[in-house]
Order: structure tokens, then sequence, then C-alpha cells
């Protein structure tokens, strides 16, 4: 017989769904994110993200090839997904050798320690803006305000992102009408126009990726529909109780990291549970913690923390919410 | 539409057969008759080197409980016992008949007529099933008769037809039921009436509407028998998912169908119990789907069992040039074999041929968990853990996660983006959970 045949144990064919495939969808994804955001801020933006981009993918090559000793597999795109959330969490006018440092902590600590992709237990670059907030607390909270010059890398003119002058506005005793006349308007928010990271700004641009997601089957609905609900179901019952002293909840959803926080960093698969009760309550968790930190914390932001947070109770949940099984419940009908 | 509720996947279904009727294969000079070709223990011969045979001949006895009889499907001459090798690709015992003519037994009515009456008691059709030697034809290859004897405080309630066939290319039992329908109707009526039910449901998947359309129609004529159209998923086939799909009843865990008061039976099978019964003609021969996007002309054949199958190869336009890999069975359940010189057996619904470029497997990543697996899953698994305690050499951790549930359809690594051999790591935990619980008993 000519040929030799391949014998091996079934399935003999595969779906369509690759690893690569979902990292590049991913990409894609964030795509009208990164627009909106090189729109509002510019060259800065552009700069940022490209050197976050690159310094993740050259950080895991090099830890693949001289220290893990494997075939380096940075055109997976996750590297490069790590490198764009990082750049959408930081303000336009970062020191560019701040970021390099938050990629050479997210990729070289938060995943490469722990055996690379798949492997982490905390987003990577969740890790890496932890680290530079911690580590570089003024430069990271200075926002830009967009628009006011795309061409010059470092603007002067900073103010506070929409949380940040709510959370002032109430450390000081400032009245909630005299607040709201400060924060820009929520079709203005929605579109973007608006201080924070460059990924902070558009809500329209990040559920578009979301939607995107949903239809390539990258992501399921379960942790972003929790999440976003939570969080506006919570601030909504604040809002309620004492309207005076509460923002209302449509600002908590368009203000802030929470559309690319729980679009983009609450729903990559490492990190997030297995089944879809475990990431119901994942997503719930992540609302809770954000709002607890938003409302009562230090912080006028607090996405990361809350899905760090979470991430951390991965493990436990996967122990907790096992998938349905079938044959369970014996149903005669 | 109807369908299962947990998991399943969406493989491409390529039926490219679909539309090649159903054609007799000219008899093989030698047929090669392995004596495993059910479940269970394998047949004991009853005939010798040098004896002369007629078709339909009785050439091995199943002796024990669930084991099946074997006929010879040619007339000639029994050229020896000896060890040969099967689809397996191990060398295992069988008979070897040279064909000299094609003389049947002369008991066996060979008119063309359909013969609807049905004159015999329930026992006399499990009597003539089980000397017919009549199997699973869907693959699984049980004895038939086994599966029709209720076990004592059981009851058995309805019949399931599995006429599913979600394997991406096979169209064997899609071609029966469009030409051999009315055959198929008579053989659900006498596998009712073996079981003494009154009710029947035939599960076809909706991509074959023309079988759903013929069948229904046939259905009108035949109380009891309800054709119901599923929504393609995989693995509908499975009977637990079949199940469900059609009455919404759940198997419980490492139970029976008859639990739910069900017995469930191939639609191919039916048309065999019909063979058997109507016309008292043991299981000979069945149709075998040839197909694979090379090959010249798709087909289904209606062949001898014993033939080899490069017959059925070449009869279809030779082995594509760029053949890597042969299926017996489909692409999602079926078994790579190593070699054409192997017979068809009892169990073979379809050879699928594949390219070398498909044939590979994918470069295996690590897991993102993604959980696609657990989404996959028809029966509500998580085939990332049971693979990884099989990947750290801990199976026996397996046994909680509920790895004898597992149907090994495949839907887990069809879906896993990096690739990894979930299913094979799946089958060594499951392997050694069933040897830790047999030794358990002892």
């Amino acid at each position: 017989m000519a040929n030799l045949l391949t014998v091996s144990g079934s399935p003999h064919v595969h779906g369509d769904q690759t690893v690569r495939r979902i990292m590049w969808g991913v990409v894609i994804a964030l795509i009208p994110a990164m627009l909106v955001s090189f729109w509002y801020f510019g060259i800065g933006a552009l700069l940022l993200t490209a050197v976050a981009v690159f310094t993740c993918l050259v950080v895991e090559f090099l830890i693949q090839k001289f220290l893990l000793k494997e075939p380096p597999s940075i055109n997976d795109g996750s590297a490069v997904i790590t490198g764009i959330l990082l750049a959408l969490n930081v303000p336009s006018n970062l020191p560019v050798w701040m970021i390099i440092v938050g990629a050479v902590v997210a990729i070289g600590v938060a995943k490469m320690t722990f055996g690379g992709l798949g492997k982490n237990p905390f987003n990577p670059a969740l890790v890496g803006r932890v680290f530079m907030l911690i580590s570089f607390p003024v430069d990271m909270t200075s926002w830009p305000t967009p628009l006011v010059n795309r061409t010059v890398l470092v603007d002067a003119i900073t103010g506070p992102t929409s949380l940040g002058i709510v959370k002032e506005g109430l450390a000081k005793g400032d009245s909630m009408s005299d607040i709201m006349t400060q924060v820009p308007s929520y079709a203005e928010m929605l579109l973007g126009n608006m201080g924070g990271s460059l990924g902070e700004v558009s809500a329209i641009a990040l559920i578009l990726g979301g939607l995107f997601m949903l239809v390539r089957r990258i992501i399921t609905w379960h942790i972003p529909l929790t999440y976003i609900g939570t969080v506006f179901l919570f601030t909504g019952a604040l809002y309620l109780i004492d309207p005076t002293h509460y923002i209302d909840p449509v600002f908590h959803l368009l203000a802030g990291g929470l559309m690319l926080g729980a679009i983009f960093m609450a729903t990559d698969m490492v990190t997030s549970p297995m089944t879809k009760s475990g990431m119901v309550v994942f997503g719930i968790g992540c609302g809770l913690l954000t709002v607890l930190i938003r409302v009562w914390g230090a912080y006028p932001e607090g996405v990361s923390f809350a899905i760090l947070i979470m991430n951390a109770l991965v493990p436990l949940i996967n122990k907790g919410f096992k998938p349905k099984k079938f044959g369970e419940v014996v149903k005669n009908g | 539409m109807k369908t299962f509720k947990i998991g399943g996947v969406h493989p491409e279904e390529n039926k490219i057969s679909a539309g090649a009727a159903i054609k007799s294969l000219a008899l093989p000079k030698t047929v090669v008759i392995p004596l495993s070709q059910s479940l269970g223990a394998p047949s004991v011969p009853v005939v010798n080197k040098g004896d002369k045979v007629l078709t339909g001949q009785l050439i091995a006895q199943g002796n024990s409980f669930i084991s099946s009889n074997i006929h010879s499907p040619v007339s000639g001459t029994v050229s020896k016992i000896d060890d040969m090798m099967d689809a397996s690709g191990y060398r295992r015992k069988a008979i070897i008949i040279d064909a000299e003519g094609d003389e049947w037994v002369d008991t066996i009515d060979r008119s063309p007529e359909i013969k609807p009456e049905m004159a015999l008691s329930r026992e006399e059709i499990i009597a003539r099933i089980k000397n017919a030697g009549i199997v699973g034809l869907g693959g699984a290859t049980f004895p038939t008769h086994v599966k029709l004897m209720v076990p004592a405080g059981k009851k058995a309630e309805c019949l399931i037809i599995n006429a599913v066939e979600c394997e991406p290319y096979l169209t064997s039992d899609h071609r029966i039921m469009l030409e051999k329908g009315e055959e198929v109707m008579i053989g659900i009526k006498i596998l009712m009436k073996a079981l003494a039910v009154d009710k029947a449901y035939v599960g076809i998947e909706n991509n074959k509407p023309d079988a759903v359309a013929h069948l229904s129609k046939l259905a009108e004529k035949h109380k009891g028998i309800e054709v119901a159209a599923l929504k393609v998923k995989y693995p509908q086939g499975g009977e637990k998912q079949l199940i469900k799909a059609l009455i919404n009843r759940e198997v419980p865990s490492g139970k029976l169908p008859i639990e739910v008061g069900c017995v469930v039976q191939n639609v191919g099978t039916a048309f065999a119990v019909y063979e058997a019964v109507q016309k008292n003609k043991p299981l000979i021969e069945r149709v075998v789907t040839v197909t694979g996007k090379a090959v010249t002309n798709p087909s289904n054949f209606m062949v001898r069992i014993g033939t080899p199958v490069s017959a059925l190869l070449e009869e279809a336009g030779g082995m594509p040039g760029n053949t890597g890999k042969i299926i017996n069975g489909g692409p999602m359940m079926g078994k790579a074999v190593n070699s054409t010189e192997i017979p068809v057996v009892k169990g073979m619904s379809g050879l699928v041929l594949m390219p070398g470029n498909e044939a590979r497997r994918m470069t295996v990543s690590n897991c993102i968990r993604c959980a696609k697996c657990v989404s996959a899953c028809p029966m509500g698994l998580a085939p990332y853990l049971i693979a990884q305690t099989s990947e750290i050499g801990k199976e026996e951790m397996a046994e909680d996660l509920r790895v004898l549930d597992c149907i090994e359809c495949g839907s887990c690594s069809f879906t896993c983006p990096s690739g990894r051999p979930l299913l094979e790591n799946i089958r060594m935990a499951k392997t050694k959970v069933g040897q830790i619980i047999r030794s358990r008993a002892k």
C-alpha cells in the first residue's frame, strides 16, 4: 500500500476554534476602543499602546526562549491583548518608561512566572496596572483632558476623572447638584469625551467590541451582564435611599473603567470560572466589590481591585459551582 | 424543534453521499468473518475447515448471554479458521470462506415482496432475532435480542428508534429510511410487539427532511409510531441524549434506558429485524457508506459481511492519492484503521477517507481555561478536569468527577481551541477507574 495511514483516537475532526483565533478575535474587538482613544488623546495614546504591545511581546519572547526554553508562542495574540489592555488602563501622558515597567510586570511577573498563557491566576494587564498605580500614583492619576492637543506627548492640561470629581466633591461636602454640573453629560460619557484612561472613555466602542466577542463566541453574556447589572442595581438602591449623597446608577455604568473591566478584563477566560453558574457568581462579586470601593473605599475607582480579588476566588468558585450533570435529577415527564 | 438540553457541538455535516442510492456490491471471492462481531463473548465456530456452507447457514454460535450468532454471507468452502487482522488492528480469530456461487439456505424468503402481516408471538420474534444474529447496527453492536428481554422488575413503556445519524459524513441510515421505509416500519412494529409496547418514537435530525417526510407519511398507516424531526446537534444519536430530546426523560447516571421505560434501537437494526422475522434472513449483509471529500463516487453499498474493505474502496472510485486516514465509522466516534485488507463487519456503518492534511492533529498548547469543553459536554462533566487527572497520574480522582458517565462522544476534544487530547486522557482515566471499581468488588 502506497499511503501510510494515520491511526489516532477519535474524534477525527476539529471545530474552528483555536487559541489564535480567540486571541486575535479579542484584539479585533479592542480596535474600536483603541481608535476612540487615539481620536481623543492623539499621538500620546498611540505611542503608549505601541510601546506596551511591543514590550509585552519582547518580554514574553525572551522568557520563553531563554528562561523556560520552550518554543516562543508570541504569535498566539495573548501578549498583544495584554499590551493593549495595559495601555487602555493608563492616562495618555504617562511617561513611556512607566508603561514599560508595567508591561514587564504584567507579562514577566503575572503571566510567565506561572508558566505562561492559561496558567496565570490573575489578569496580567490588571496586575501591571495596579503595580503602576501603587508605584507611580501621581502620574497614574493625572488625566489629560481629551481633544485639547492631539499632537503633543505630555499634556499640561489635566483634570480629574468623573468618578474623581464625585469622590472629591462628596469629601468636600459639596451638594450633589453642584457636583453634577461638573461631570460630563451622559451623551459625552457614552461617546467618550471625558477625562480618564485611554480605554475608560467610550462606552459605545467597548460595547461594540463586546458584541463582536459574543457573536464570535469568545465570551458569553454571563460575566459582563451580571457585573454591570450588579453595579447598576447596587448603586441604584443607594441612589434611591439617598439621592443627595449617592450619584445615580447610569453615571456609575458610564464612568470609569466599568465597561472596559466588565467586557474585556473580567471575561478573560484564563482567570474566570469554568461554569455558567460560577461566572454569574463571579460577575456579581466583581460588581459588589467595585461599588464598595467606589463608594466607600479610598480610591475613586475599584474595577481593577474588584476583578483581581475575584480572580483570587476563582478556584474556590470552581469547586463550589460544578456543571449541571446529566442524569442527576431524574425527571419523568 | 426538539433537541437535548446540555452541551453538544455542531461539526460540519459533509453528508456528500446522501444522494447515492444503495448499490449492491459484487460478491467477493473470499470472505473473512471475525468471530467477535458484537459486544460480549466471541462466537464459537460450528463449522470446520473444508466444510461446504450455504449462504445464510449458521457458522458460529453465540453461547453466552451476551453474544450473537454468525452466518455465512456466501456459499462455498471453509478454507481455514485462523487469526486475521480486523478493524481493531489486532489479529483475532476469524472464519475464512472461499466463495463458490451464491446458493442460499432454502428456508430464507428471497422474494422482493414486502410482508407486513405479523404471525409470530413475542417469544418467537425474539428467538428469530437471536437466531439471525441481529446486533445493534448503529455501531455499538449490542446483541438485539438481549435488549428486547426486559429485566425482571423493569417495564418497557416505549420503543425509541434512533434514526438521528448525527455523525458527519455517514448516510447509510438515511438511505435505508428512503429506500426501505416500509420494511423499517414493519420492523418497528415487530420490535414494539416484542417489547409489548404500543408507542414508538422515531427520532430523525432535521438535516434529512426527505426521510422525515417519507417516514411521517408511512407512519400514518402504523398506529403508535410517531416520527419526530430533531434540531441538528451532535451527539443526538447518543441514546441518553436521544431519549431526553424525544420524551424529555433523563436516564440516571450509570443506568440503562430501561430505567426510564425506554428501549433504543437503531433504524438499520429495525430493517434487519424485519428481514430476520418476516423473511427468515440472518444478518449477512448491511449498508456501508464509503465517502470522503476526495472520493470519486461517494456511495452507499449493500455489502456482504466479510467483504474486504479494499473492494468497497475500489467500487467507490479507488482510494484518493492524498488519503491520510481511513475511519471505520464517523469522524467523531469512529476508529482509524491501519489497513484496507480488513473485512466488513456487522458494526461497520461507513468508511470515511480523510485527506492527509486533515488527518493530522493540531499542535497541542496550554489549556486556556476557556470552558468550551464544559459547555460542550452532553453529560455535564468537566472534561478539562478529568483529562487532567490522567495527565498527572491521579486517575482515581476521576471517579468523583463521574468519568464513567462519559459517552466518549468527543465533543470536548472537538471544541478545544488548544487542540488538547481531552478524550484520549479521559478514556485512560475511565479504564483506570473501571479497574479500581472492579478490584473493589472482589
